[in-house]
Parts: structure tokens; C-alpha cells; sequence
């Protein structure tokens, strides 16, 4: 287990001095940033049924698809390059370890990044007035579980990362699979609902399909509507792709 | 080795093939505690292979490697502890500053947390990296430098085995020097196995010899065994002023199968240098004194033995290797269909090394 903490420490360590990880922050800072502005905006003029929170959660995707590559891509892709993923395997820790404290490390800044979105909505709620991103749009409850959705659903999508990095030795062929991946994981099954929709022999799909559904999942969690499904749905995706990736980690580390 | 000696390291058998091809094909060979010993072989011989299977980075096909009595394939955590290892290329993070990476491999490798701070600066100070170097980015380090920072995470949580793949590449005749002192300052401490290919540094630093070619272990032993084993006769260097007619009768007289290997000269003086070789075993240099002398206008000035180097003996090692591969394989191809084509070996036989 100590060894396991130091591998996990020294990975936190190795994200804070990354230029990537800076990068990954002030692009999804300025991205949220903007989209909580415009949220506000049309919040304020239209009115409409959803709320701020809601509004500016339903995008959440986008800077996924970015954050999520930059985080992730040089986690193990770059040891591989390097040579260095042997030389950590000379030593008595096994590759799940390494793989665990990689993911782990990238998943506190994926939740450090969000949770410092959260200071957009208290900026708005303390000094904006009432009806303007105010109490009316700030609903505790409904931040709670929108923000527990973007941490579960963020376990597959780290675990993605994590996986697609392990796959090749270049950084940027890393970050591009993880792109791809993340963008089929997120939209490709709303896409492949409208397919099977009307289709008497792809009905049975239906079923499996609508259990993908990440804004489904999005919308169940944005009205506090919590379920155990997608709970589960997310990190068995998460567990079985770590591992995957410590065997191809092992594989690949002579 | 002494037999009495307690093994850190029990080879039995080991193979390992890539795509049908045999990189390490039933080597065996035995490590003492404390034993310094070089590995070496051509490029592709199998060294890497087989020093990724004893890391257990590399899953052997068959047979066994024990390390401090932990199999490599059953413990490979547990054998880890026990051992230090460099890599061939000696890869590094390139972010981290010297005392950063070597108090994260501390602690990887288990040293107590209260010793962290002892042992990578001991480990520093033994590799002459306590002064400026400790605070610098690796990434900025020489190669020189970086070679010792390996050296310093393979030293750095006194393992019973050191591992090290071509320690010394890239090093400065000073560097060479201190690593070969470190190295020698290891033995009865800790075993050692080197692979290098610089072979009088291999001579010098370690006890034993193992040579490996196309994934066989072809010689093990001290230098000096090996150089009965694999060295027939003797040669001599003389130098005079005898030209090569006369120089030639005075040999005859004292061995009549004594033959000039080389000649140099006359220098400025009128010295000639000759090596000579005889396929007799004994003294002759008494009797090559004896005979040169009789006649001060031989001009002898020097006589001296010429001890075989460590690279006579790899070569003459791998070539019988690979007239023994050859000879195996022509009946087959004399039996087959396969038509007859140039050796591929035969060639490389000077070219290794």
C-alpha cells in the first residue's frame, strides 16, 4: 500500500508540473466560463423550463472531449516512449498499481477542474441580483446531483483516456483515439438509437442502447433523479477498461 | 565459481523465443553472493533478453531463474526487492530533478521512510552527484551524469543483486574510471552481473566471464580458465634489431614451430617489433632471452609474455559457436531441398564486438 501512495503521489506530482495539465485547465475554465455566462443570458431574457444549472451542465460533453485527451494522453503513452514504464516495472509494484495511480491522479484533476466551476454559480448567486442566476436558478439539490453525474460518468472517460494511452507509443495518436473514443462513448449511442427506432429486427436493441444514453443519464441526474444503473454502468466501463489496460501495461513494458 | 559459495543467482534452461525465433536458448549459469560477473556477447546474442527474464520483466518460456532463492517466475514482486537494475539506454524521466526521482525510487523500493534521505544522499555522494547535479532536471543532465543517476537508483536500496545493461556507454575516461571503482567497491557486498562490451573493463572489474551468442551460453569462467580453454599456445613480443631473415633463424632455433604473428618496424633506433606465436605450451621466453642475447648484434632490448585479452577469447569463444551451429546445420541442408547458400555467420566472425 505504501508503495502504491507513492506511486499515486508521484503521479499527482508529475500532473502539477505538466504544461498539458495547465493547458487542459485553461481551456475548460475559459469554455465553462463562457458557457455560464451565455446560460445566465438566456436564462434571464427567455426564462424557458430549465434552470441555469441545468443549461450550463447540458454541455458538459464538450470540453470533455478536449479535457479529458489532455489529461490523459501522456499517462502512459509517454512512459512507453521514454522507456521509463520498464523501469518502474523493475521495481516490486505491479501494473494494475501503476495503471490505478495513473488513473486516479488524472480523476482528482478531472474533479478538481469541475469543482472549481462551482465558483461561477457562487459569483452569480452572491452577486447577481435575484432572478438573474440568482436563488431561483440555484438550486442545491440539483447542482448536488448534477455535479455526482459529471464524477461518475467521469470515471469511464478517464478510464478511457488512460486506456487509449496505453495503446500507442505517440502522444498525439494517444489523444486523438481518446477523442474518438470519448465521442462515440458520449453520442454514439444516441445516434445509434435513432437507427434502431422503427427497425422490427434492431428493436431488441433498443433496451441496451437506451441504458448508454449519457444525456438520459444527464437529464435523470440534472432533475435529482438518482438511479443505481448508471452508477453501474460507469465504473464496471471504467473497471473493465483499467483492466485491460494493465495487461496491455504488463505486455508492454519489457 | 566456488561451489561452496551461496548462490544469489541459479539459471536452469531458460529459453525465450520471439515468432519462432530463439533469443535465449537454454542458458544456465550461477551467481555467488558478492560475485562480480560480465555478460557478454555479440549484438542480439541474448543478453537483454536474459537480464529482462532475471528482472522478471520478461516471462521465460522454459526453465528457471532463482534469485536469493525467489523464483523469477513465481515472486516476481518478491525478486524485485532484491534486486537493482539498469537498463540498456538508462531511460529517466526528463521533468524531475535528480534528488526528486531518486527519493520516489527510494521509497518504490521500499527503504524505510527515516532512511530516504541517508540513502539517496549516499548514493549521490558515491556517484558524484551531491554537489550541483543533485538539484538539476534530468532532462538537462549529460549523458555522463545520467548514466550515474542510473547507477545511483540501482545502488540506492542496497540490493543483494545489481543488475546493470552497458553501464558504462557514453562515459568520459574519468567517469569510466569512477564506476569501474564503485563497481569493484561492490564485490563481496553485493553481486554484480554487468553486461558491457567493452571487454579489458570487463577483465578488470569482474571475477567471472559468461559469454552468450545466438542464446547459448559458449564460455564461463574466470579470464584466466578461459584462456587455457580457448587459447591454444603462447605468443611473445620481442623487440631488436635482428632484420626478419636472421630474427626468422633465431626462432627456428628455439621452437621450430614458433612463427611471426606481426612486424613493425625499424623504428628511428633500427628496432624491429615482433610478436610471434607458438602453438607449444611453456616457457619459451627463457629460451628466446638465451638465444637473442648469445649475440650482441641481435640488439635485444625487450622480451615479454603476451597475456590473450579478454577479446581473443570472446572471439575465438563465439567463432567455435558458430562453426558448431554451422556444422549442424549443413547436414540438414545437404539433406533438404534448401539450396545451398553463404553462411550467414561466417563472415561476422571478426566483425563482432
Amino acid at each position: 500500500m505504501r508503495r502504491f501512495l507513492t506511486l499515486l503521489n508521484h503521479q499527482i506530482h508529475l500532473m502539477f508540473i505538466s504544461a498539458s495539465t495547465y493547458f487542459a485547465a485553461f481551456l475548460f475554465l475559459a469554455f465553462m466560463g463562457v458557457m455560464y455566462v451565455l446560460a445566465l443570458m438566456d436564462a434571464s431574457s427567455a426564462g424557458g423550463s430549465q434552470s441555469v444549472t441545468e443549461k450550463f451542465l447540458s454541455v458538459f460533453w464538450i470540453p470533455v472531449l478536449f479535457m479529458v485527451p489532455l489529461l490523459t494522453m501522456r499517462s502512459i503513452s509517454e512512459e512507453r516512449r521514454m522507456g521509463t514504464l520498464g523501469t518502474l516495472m523493475s521495481t516490486p509494484i505491479r501494473a494494475w498499481q501503476i495503471v490505478l495511480a495513473k488513473f486516479l491522479a488524472s480523476y482528482f484533476f478531472y474533479v478538481l477542474l469541475w469543482l472549481a466551476t462551482l465558483a461561477f454559480m457562487l459569483i452569480a448567486q452572491y452577486y447577481l441580483p435575484q432572478g438573474l442566476g440568482g436563488s431561483n436558478n440555484f438550486m442545491l439539490s440539483q447542482v448536488a446531483t448534477g455535479y455526482l453525474f459529471i464524477f461518475v460518468s467521469g470515471l469511464s472517460y478517464i478510464a478511457v483516456g488512460i486506456f487509449a494511452s496505453s495503446l500507442t507509443r505517440t502522444t498525439f495518436v494517444a489523444g486523438m483515439l481518446s477523442f474518438a473514443m470519448l465521442f462515440f462513448m458520449i453520442v454514439g449511442a444516441g445516434i445509434l438509437s435513432k437507427f434502431v427506432v422503427g427497425d422490427a429486427y434492431m428493436s431488441w436493441l433498443s433496451g441496451p442502447i437506451e441504458y448508454m444514453q449519457t444525456f438520459k443519464h444527464l437529464e435523470d441526474f440534472s432533475n435529482s433523479l438518482l438511479d443505481t444503473r448508471p452508477f453501474f454502468f460507469y465504473a464496471s466501463t471504467a473497471c473493465l477498461l483499467l483492466g485491460v489496460t494493465s495487461l496491455i501495461t504488463e505486455a508492454k513494458s519489457a | 565459481m566456488d561451489e561452496d559459495t551461496p548462490n544469489a543467482v541459479v539459471v536452469r534452461r531458460l529459453t525465450k523465443s520471439y515468432g519462432g525465433i530463439k533469443a535465449v536458448d537454454g542458458v544456465s549459469f550461477r551467481i555467488g553472493r558478492g560475485e562480480i560477473v560480465g555478460f557478454l556477447g555479440p549484438n542480439g546474442a541474448g543478453k537483454s533478453t536474459t537480464m529482462k527474464i532475471l528482472t522478471g520483466m520478461t516471462q521465460a518460456d522454459s526453465g528457471s531463474a532463482i534469485i536469493c532463492g525467489e523464483s523469477v517466475a513465481k515472486n516476481p514482486e518478491k525478486v524485485r526487492e532484491h534486486i537493482g537494475y539498469m537498463p540498456e539506454n538508462n531511460p529517466l524521466p526528463e521533468d524531475l530533478r535528480v534528488v526528486e526521482y531518486l527519493r520516489f525510487r527510494a521509497r518504490l523500493k521500499g527503504v524505510p521512510s527515516r532512511e530516504v534521505k541517508k540513502r539517496v544522499d549516499e548514493a549521490m555522494e558515491i556517484c558524484q552527484l551531491h554537489r550541483r547535479a543533485a538539484r538539476k532536471i534530468i532532462g538537462n543532465l549529460s549523458k555522463g551524469f545520467r548514466q550515474r543517476v542510473g547507477i545511483a537508483d540501482a545502488i540506492l536500496s542496497r540490493p543483494e543483486v545489481i543488475i546493470m545493461d552497458e553501464p558504462t556507454i557514453g562515459l568520459d575516461p574519468h567517469q569510466i574510471m569512477a564506476i569501474r571503482r564503485l563497481i569493484s567497491s561492490l564485490r563481496g557486498k553485493m553481486s554484480v552481473i554487468i553486461s558491457s562490451h567493452i571487454l579489458p573493463e570487463v577483465e578488470l572489474m569482474c571475477d567471472r566471464v559468461v559469454i552468450i551468442n545466438n542464446g547459448r551460453v559458449v564460455a564461463s569462467g574466470t579470464p584466466e580458465n578461459l584462456r587455457r580453454e580457448f587459447i591454444s599456445g603462447e605468443k611473445y613480443e620481442i623487440s631488436l634489431k635482428a632484420p626478419p631473415v636472421d630474427f626468422s633463424a633465431g626462432l627456428a632455433r628455439v621452437d621450430a614451430q614458433m612463427s611471426i604473428e606481426s612486424r613493425k618496424g625499424p623504428d628511428e633506433a633500427g628496432y624491429f617489433d615482433y610478436v610471434v606465436k607458438t602453438p607449444m605450451l611453456g616457457d619459451a621466453g627463457a629460451r628466446l632471452i638465451e638465444e637473442f642475447s648469445k649475440s650482441g648484434a641481435f640488439g635485444l632490448r625487450s622480451v615479454s609474455r603476451r597475456r590473450p585479452s579478454l577479446e581473443e577469447i570472446f572471439m575465438s569463444a563465439t567463432r567455435r559457436s558458430w562453426e558448431e551451429t554451422r556444422e549442424l546445420s549443413l547436414p540438414e541442408k545437404a539433406n533438404g531441398d534448401i539450396e545451398d547458400s553463404q553462411d550467414e555467420n561466417s563472415g561476422d566472425s571478426g566483425k563482432v564486438v
